[in-house]
């Protein structure tokens, strides 16, 4: 039956250039897949930036970012944060190459630094509502604390998903499934890194501008 | 049958993500991503620039810093597979863009009139 059909076509049509692979891979899909969540995060994260840009004047005789922010601590949160996506990258790359020790030291300075930053950023939430200079205080607190809050919010759940990624490893090897979860994990770490750059140049950058 | 469930798990984005990610291209997106946070730390402290463009010159700087993010962090724009992606990023962008300066235009409107 298919041999038949097969003569009645002729010889069949030439496959366009990049389409021999059939069906998209695995991989390739899940990552689509996961890149259009990141994207719909970070239309979400557009709406708290366009909130933030519309109140960040509206003080209310309170603080504003120049009395409030300390460049100093922003600089070491966002280096922290940048070094991490870095070794995020390193450590997923040390998995495609089979280097499963590399890939844990990689991961765990990933862990480490992300945790860094997460410590100095609660400290600094800590500080301004010691000062009084709490979410309730004015539109412009309720603005930023929602922001960088959601973002915060963010590192901490990729970090609970970077141990059990790690646990998984452990447990399971670098499986394809397992592969593609490290691809979704790396994707999401580089992701709240660029939304970082809008935070830093934003809301500190220019907030604390003279 | 088995055969075309093979090559679904066979994964063949494995190879290709070799090809285009290495260390170096990590370490390259990395020296350009430090060079433009400093950048961008320096222009916000100091009078390089002309005071009301500092504001600007952060948000090119941030564009730019996003853009090496994307190219060598997220490799985006390389490989036959990555169309789709670029097309939602294109979309997403657009999407940003309507919510920002839409609220912007609305709300300044806005209070401008309530003056």
């Amino acid at each position: 039956m298919t041999a038949v059909t097969a003569e009645d076509r002729g010889p069949a049509p030439p496959i366009p250039a990049g389409k021999e692979d059939g069906p998209a891979s695995t991989r390739t899909v899940v990552a689509y897949g996961f890149w259009i969540f990141l994207l719909s995060d970070i239309i979400m994260f557009s709406g708290l930036f366009a909130a933030y840009a519309v109140l960040w004047q509206h003080t209310a005789g309170g603080p504003g970012g120049p009395e409030l922010f300390d460049l100093r601590n922003v600089f070491i949160e966002t280096a922290c944060l940048l070094l991490s996506s870095y070794t995020c990258g390193l450590g997923a790359l040390s998995a495609e190459h089979r280097r499963i020790g590399r890939f844990f030291v990689f991961e765990a300075m990933t862990f480490v630094l992300g945790a860094a930053f997460l410590f100095i950023e609660i400290s600094e939430f800590a500080g301004m509502v010691a000062k009084g200079a709490g979410p309730s205080h004015s539109a412009f607190l309720s603005a930023f604390f929602t922001l960088v809050g959601t973002h915060g919010a963010h590192v901490t759940s990729g970090l609970l998903w970077l141990i059990y990624l790690l646990a998984q490893v452990a447990a399971k090897g670098l499986r394809p499934a397992v592969m593609r979860r490290l691809l979704c994990f790396s994707l999401f770490w580089h992701a709240l890194d660029i939304i970082w750059v809008g935070v830093f140049t934003i809301v500190y950058l220019i907030g604390a501008g003279r | 049958m088995t055969d075309s469930s093979d090559i679904r798990e066979r994964t063949p984005g494995v190879e290709a993500a070799e090809s285009r990610a290495n260390i170096l291209s990590y370490t390259v997106g990395f020296f350009f991503a430090v060079v433009l946070t400093v950048m961008s730390f320096v222009v916000a402290q100091t009078d390089l620039l002309w005071a009301p463009g500092i504001a600007v010159g952060l948000v090119v700087l941030a564009f730019a810093q996003i853009g090496v993010h994307l190219v060598f962090f997220l490799h985006m724009g390389s490989g036959p597979d990555n169309t789709n992606n670029i097309i939602a990023l294109t979309y997403g962008v657009w999407i940003v863009f309507l919510v920002l300066a839409g609220s912007g235009w609305i709300m300044f409107n806005l209070s401008a009139n309530m003056m």
